[in-house]
């Protein structure tokens, strides 16, 4: 027992000590250079502190404007991912679902695409958010519906059902992008594969808004969730209300994959990898592991960006291409992991 | 007030009659054990009794309240349910399985933590799987599973417990343990339903015993009274007979050996009771 809990500490302090590097990193790395020192004296002079570390203007407008933005949206989007990820598997109890998987992530990018061409600013991403978060719970409804047979969710079907969601959403955004104004409308690329390029502090807010009730939900939720997976009876057995549970749960997931994907687009896998990895470490308990997999995928995300941005400067690797390069793979060894542990699923 | 009392349940699942008709009261200080052939309809009244499935007719009250009226964590404050299996895949430790039972009582809150704690300990030292407290559930034995899973229905602590075959995966000195633990609890006031396929044990713990068949509670009513080898032969569909026990503890149900060719029997029905 004891043993556990100090694997979880150590998990934990390891993870935010890990993401506290990356935050290094991601602030000083790129085409201008700034020092760990010369940010802090940067962001002591924002709340009235007069270090006086000699900053140039230029570090200071590119840290303010551009890096710390896309940092800030890029560990909404990754918490967001991996607490959706966390919170499906939950409710599925199924390992490998995910936003994407499950089409969730598409579903979120239809009402999002939508939104922007009903005439929504792309730089806003309110109306946006709000769409995609509706759209995204609609369709991951639907795939549970169709995946669900009795108290089971049959792992087949429910990614059976994710292919073709994803497909026709895919489709509808294709079709979004070609026939909508140029003005506001984003490519199909920035929606298939996601960039925190277009972070600005408002998409940051905005995104705040909407990850922020998310996560708390799932945190005040996570002890029903370790209930849940026993089963859906048991879990009523031991007092779990199970079916307010999932469409909270779910609610959650919507919310949290709709601001996402608004604000950065698709970007794959992330609620996979990081759940899993943190898993294996901790174990199956909700309560570390829904923190445990947000600092997780906060790493991933941090370092795919440090990564897209400076590998192949001054032009940039899309995002979702690293983490899907990362996750898809882990995708296929967990699909056959899980079909042997079940014997096969013909 | 009668804790749980069911009024004309029927049920039908895929066209087919599982149920047909049965009344049942659980009396308080009772251990009540449900007895009868595979198909007779068993698990699935333990299935309404529980809140589990909504019967096509008939109504459940818990301690006078319609059943579908109580909500889940006020349900699983009144009764535990000892399911016949339970997947649990995921590497929770014993003791934090056990814990799981607790959640009705402590929603979360700080103030029952020493509750929560105390009511742990002892289910786990009742069913005697405290040595295993740390280790991860999925690697246990199939006995030794059943055994946490009982511990986390005594952690709930409800005054009604519904257990399905609470002994079909334990040993000889588990099972004996169980049973009496069971009937504590029964004795202490609780009001305890199980689920056997052992007639024997039914006969040494029951105070009443229900013999289902075809979907009907053929009789109930204390061993001695109800296992009668000519109702017995006619439910299993196989010849038994009733003797008295050595000890002079009630009846002794021995199955005749049929190997030699005399079994009569129609196909059983080839589904979990």
């Amino acid at each position: 027992m004891d043993n556990l809990r100090t694997r979880r500490v150590i998990t934990l302090a390891g993870l935010s000590l890990v993401v506290v590097t990356m935050l290094v990193l991601n602030t000083g790395m790129g085409a201008v250079t700034i020092p760990p020192a010369t940010v802090v004296s940067l962001l002591a002079e924002r709340v009235g502190l007069e270090v006086g570390a000699g900053a140039i203007g230029v570090q200071e407008s590119v840290l303010w404007s551009i890096r710390l933005p896309r940092i800030v949206l890029g560990l909404l989007a990754a918490g967001a991912l991996a607490a959706a990820g966390v919170g499906l598997q939950a409710v599925f109890r199924n390992p490998l679902a995910e936003s994407q998987v499950v089409g969730t992530s598409w579903g979120a990018a239809v009402g999002a695409a939508a939104g922007l061409a009903a005439g929504a600013r792309a730089s806003e991403t309110f109306a946006p958010a709000a769409a995609a978060s509706v759209t995204a719970l609609l369709v991951t409804l639907l795939a549970y519906r169709i995946a669900r047979r009795g108290p089971r969710v049959e792992v087949v079907t429910l990614i059976l059902a994710g292919v073709a969601i994803n497909a026709i959403a895919a489709a509808a955004v294709g079709l979004l992008v070609n026939v909508a104004e140029r003005g506001q409308m984003r490519s199909f690329s920035f929606w298939s594969l996601g960039t925190l390029g277009g972070a600005t502090w408002e998409t940051v807010s905005v995104t705040l808004v909407f990850v922020l009730p998310g996560v708390a939900l799932l945190a005040l939720r996570s002890r029903r969730l370790n209930v849940l997976l026993l089963g859906d009876d048991e879990a009523r057995q031991s007092g779990v209300d199970v079916r307010r549970l999932r469409v909270e749960v779910v609610t959650a997931a919507a919310l949290m994959t709709g601001a996402s994907v608004a604000a950065a687009g698709v970007i794959g896998f992330v609620g996979l990898l990081a759940p899993h990895t943190v898993r294996m470490i901790v174990g199956p308990d909700n309560r570390t592991l829904l923190p445990g997999a947000m600092l997780a995928g906060a790493v991933l995300l941090l370092a795919a960006d440090l990564v897209s941005r400076t590998a192949v400067a001054p032009s940039e690797i899309p995002l979702g291409v690293l983490t899907s390069l990362a996750g898809g793979p882990f995708f296929l060894w967990l699909l056959h992991r899980t079909r042997r542990a079940q014997g096969g699923w013909g | 007030m009668t804790p749980v009392v069911a009024m004309g349940i029927v049920h039908e699942a895929g066209g087919r009659a599982i149920l047909d008709g049965v009344n049942l009261q659980l009396e308080t200080g009772m251990l009540t054990a449900l007895v009868g052939p595979n198909g007779a309809g068993k698990s699935t009244l333990l299935g309404i009794l529980a809140g589990d499935i909504r019967p096509t007719k008939g109504s459940i009250l818990v301690q006078g309240c319609p059943i579908e009226q109580l909500k889940p964590a006020r349900l699983a404050r009144i009764r535990s349910v000892l399911p016949q299996k339970t997947r649990l895949e995921f590497a929770f430790p014993v003791r934090q399985v056990v814990e799981l039972g607790r959640f009705a009582h402590a929603g979360g809150r700080r103030i029952s933590r020493r509750n929560d704690a105390e009511a742990v300990e002892s289910a786990m030292s009742a069913t005697g799987v405290a040595s295993l407290a740390d280790l991860s559930f999925p690697t246990l034995s199939v006995g030794e599973q059943a055994l946490v899973m009982i511990a986390k229905v005594l952690a709930q602590d409800t005054p009604v417990l519904m257990l399905d075959e609470p002994t079909a995966s334990l040993d000889l000195r588990h099972e004996h343990r169980v049973m009496n633990l069971i009937r504590r609890r029964a004795r202490q006031g609780g009001t305890v339903m199980a689920v056997l396929h052992d007639l024997n044990l039914a006969a040494r713990y029951a105070d009443r015993i229900g013999v289902m068949a075809g979907g009907r509670l053929r009789t109930l009513g204390p061993p001695g009274e109800v296992l009668r080898p000519a109702l017995l032969s006619e439910v299993y569909n196989h010849p038994i007979e009733v003797l008295d026990h050595p000890s002079g503890n009630g009846p002794l149900v021995t199955a005749a050996d049929t190997g030699t060719g005399v079994f009569r029997g129609g196909a059983p029905h080839g589904r979990a009771t």
